[in-house]
């Protein structure tokens, strides 16, 4: 565990911007299950409902010039490392001016060149991913810098957590592994899932260091993801971080996740972050129920406004596309009657 | 100057490759101090301090984690101590390599050596040629070295290249090819190279069946037939343009593959040449791939799973209607 001193306190204008984020996520996703319901998406939609605290602790801890791999529930932490509501947009849309030019979509979207890396579907792969990318900049001689990946606790189940982990802990790198154990992997409940009291446990197998935080809480997930980051950036090696929380959505928008388990919903796992942290602000007089009303007004007024331009913008063409899966355009195959 | 091995030829170019750019780092199991398994990277954790890593065993991080130094600008080299290790390190291969750069327009330089082939007493878990594997991938350059000096200029080459490249060199080739220098003029990526010339039939080949094809030609040329052999150097791309020019010259086309038949190279070059030169075959084309089973292990029963020169001398005689 780490040494230096800690600041046990959130200012609550850290909280507040934390929050906004979260809210502006919030409101953003229930939009898109809204265009989901009529039609409107091009692909699939996964979202991150219940996991704002966590995932915008993540994207709040990174400066620019660190690396982060967002996943599938990370609408927050997307938005607090830089992700736009523009850029959501227009790859859940399809428009051809989304940074992914409708070659892949929605959660897969990034800008690697700006150290947002654009997560490929098979979990656990980023993890590896993440740890090259720090890997290459402490040979290029940069410190100080740290590198972020999220996964669920299914996640925690694949080869690819392992062996990137275990390597990431073998080079001493800084890397931040983010587990938001919501309880679910789709279906699968935790109980078949693993066998160990709990996934922070696994620190202790790979010579990491382990926290643990309880995810429906905003405070505490921005002091523990402040620790962990500070400890990474410092030197002390990988970090694992498991959140408990639940799923507060299907695993996907056609899911009605009519398995999840009565009484986890009503228990204090089952809590909604966002209303917890509302609660805190208006109880702490940090901003009058008025204030965030406004807030989340001016959130669905931006968002509202976006989809009405990207909805005008054009769609990927066929004919347009150079259909090139490598950079050297002498590489391209030709094959007769194609 | 003494004679240099295939597999000195790999060492050397990754020597050069790590003197020459900064980028360029080594990283796989037992690569460092040790040198490798095969001794394809001896001294050169030495060499170059800091740029030859030793990795745990796992290929899937292996590969990963040179996929994430190569978004961050580094020309990663990695080694599988042999081809059949990089089935666990597949899903960095196809599903994140590849595709990098058709989804967000970052391309991917790394290369991934794998040793690859069978070698007497090698079995089905050390043995296998997965070139044809790969090369089903879009974004994926696949490399088969068959000569000393290819193997040289081929993999500076791969470094170079801004897509990834599965490097297969040959293990059959690592210590008994030779050659007095290495080459000074090299043949673009991409290109085919007509390894004998002939006017009877084509076999189009690559990697260790370069060799036993030029023994069957040898062997035929004594009856007094000229047989004229591609050898593809990379399998993807692939030249048709150097095939499609061979068989329009001989009208009769063999293809021989170490791989197995079913979706092999072979079937790919037999493929394309009957949907784009139909017309320039006298005869039906042929292929001779390994046997349909694993790689056995024992030397007598491996040394008829390959194709072999006197295997690969009958099929083409029967092509030739003799
Ligand atoms: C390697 C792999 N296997 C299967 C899937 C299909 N899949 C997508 S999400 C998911 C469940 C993931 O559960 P978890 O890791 O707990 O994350 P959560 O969805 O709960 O956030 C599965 C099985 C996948 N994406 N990758
Ligand atoms: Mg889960």
């Amino acid at each position: 565990m780490p040494t230096f001193k800690e600041d046990a306190t959130v200012s609550s204008s850290e909280f507040i911007k934390a929050y906004r984020v979260m809210l502006l996520a919030r409101v953003l996703e229930e939009k898109l299950a809204s265009l989901y319901r009529g039609g409107m998406i091009k692909g699939g939609v996964f979202l991150g409902r219940g996991q704002e605290a966590l995932s915008v602790s993540v994207g709040l801890h990174l400066h620019k010039g660190d690396i982060f791999a967002p996943l599938i529930r990370d609408q927050a932490g997307r938005m607090a490392f830089g992700d736009t509501i523009l850029d959501t947009l227009r790859t859940y849309l399809g428009s051809q001016l989304g940074p992914m030019r409708g070659r892949d979509g929605n959660i897969h979207r990034g800008r690697p060149r700006e150290g947002y890396y654009a997560m490929i579907s098979h979990l656990g792969a980023m993890i590896p991913a993440v740890s090259g990318a720090l890997l290459a900049r402490r040979m290029k001689g940069e410190t100080g810098i740290v590198g972020a990946t999220c996964l669920g606790d299914g996640g925690t189940s694949t080869g690819a957590f392992h062996e990137g982990l275990n390597a990431a802990a073998v080079e001493k790198l800084p890397l931040v592994l983010v587990v938001a154990n919501n309880q679910y992997a789709y279906s699968t409940p935790n109980s078949r899932q693993f066998a160990c009291l709990d996934l922070v446990d696994k620190a202790v197998g790979y010579g990491v260091a382990g926290h643990k935080v309880d995810a429906t809480d905003l405070e505490q997930c921005l002091l523990t993801l402040r620790k962990a980051v500070k400890a990474a950036r410092e030197g002390g090696g990988p970090q694992l971080v498991v959140g408990d929380l639940l799923r507060l959505v299907g695993h996907g928008e056609h899911d009605d996740a009519h398995y999840v388990d009565p009484a986890l919903k009503s228990a204090p796992v089952g809590r909604d972050c966002l209303l917890l942290a509302e609660e805190k602000i208006i109880a702490k007089k940090w901003a009058s129920r008025a204030e965030t009303s406004a807030w989340r007004h001016e959130a669905e007024e931006e968002v509202n406004a976006t989809v009405d331009k990207v909805r005008r913008e054009p769609g990927p063409k066929p004919e347009e596309d150079d259909w090139m899966a490598y950079s050297k355009s002498e590489f391209a195959e030709h094959y007769a009657g194609a | 100057m003494s004679s240099i091995t295939y597999l000195e030829a790999i060492r050397l170019a990754q020597e050069k490759a790590l003197a020459d750019d900064p980028r360029v780092f080594l990283y796989g199991q037992d690569v460092g101090n040790f040198g490798g398994a095969f001794k394809a990277t001896k001294n050169l954790a030495k060499e170059f301090p800091g740029r030859v890593f030793d990795a745990p065993l796992s290929e899937d991080a292996i590969i990963g984690m040179a996929v994430g130094a190569a978004i961050e600008g580094m020309r990663p080299i990695v080694e599988m101590q042999f081809a059949d290790f990089s089935t666990c390190g597949f899903n960095q291969i196809v599903n994140h390599a590849a595709t990098l750069y058709y989804r967000t327009g970052v391309p991917c330089p790394i290369v991934v050596r794998l040793p690859s082939g069978g070698t007497s007493g090698g079995g089905p878990f050390h043995s296998q040629s997965m070139e044809a594997l790969y090369a089903h991938y879009p974004g994926l350059v696949v490399m088969t070295p068959a000569t000393v000096e290819d193997a040289y200029s081929m993999l500076l080459e791969a470094v170079a290249l801004d897509d990834p490249v599965i490097f297969c060199e040959h293990k059959f080739l690592y210590y008994h090819l030779k050659s007095e220098r290495l080459p000074e003029s090299v043949l673009p990526v991409g290109k085919a190279r007509l390894a004998r010339a002939g006017r009877d039939a084509t076999i189009v080949t690559h990697g260790a069946m370069l060799h036993e094809s030029i023994a069957a030609a040898t062997e035929l040329a004594g009856d007094g037939y000229e047989i004229e052999i591609v050898d593809l150097r990379t399998v993807k791309p692939l030249d048709m343009d150097t095939v499609l020019a061979s068989v329009a010259r001989t009208g009769r086309l063999l293809c021989v593959s170490e791989e197995w038949p079913w979706g092999g190279v072979a079937a790919e070059v037999i493929a394309r040449v009957t949907s784009e030169g139909f017309g320039l075959l006298d005869v039906a084309p042929q292929r001779l791939n390994a046997k349909d089973t694993p790689v056995p292990y024992h030397p007598d029963l491996w040394s008829v799973h390959r194709p072999t020169a006197s295997a690969i001398a009958e099929v083409s005689r029967r092509l030739l209607n003799i």
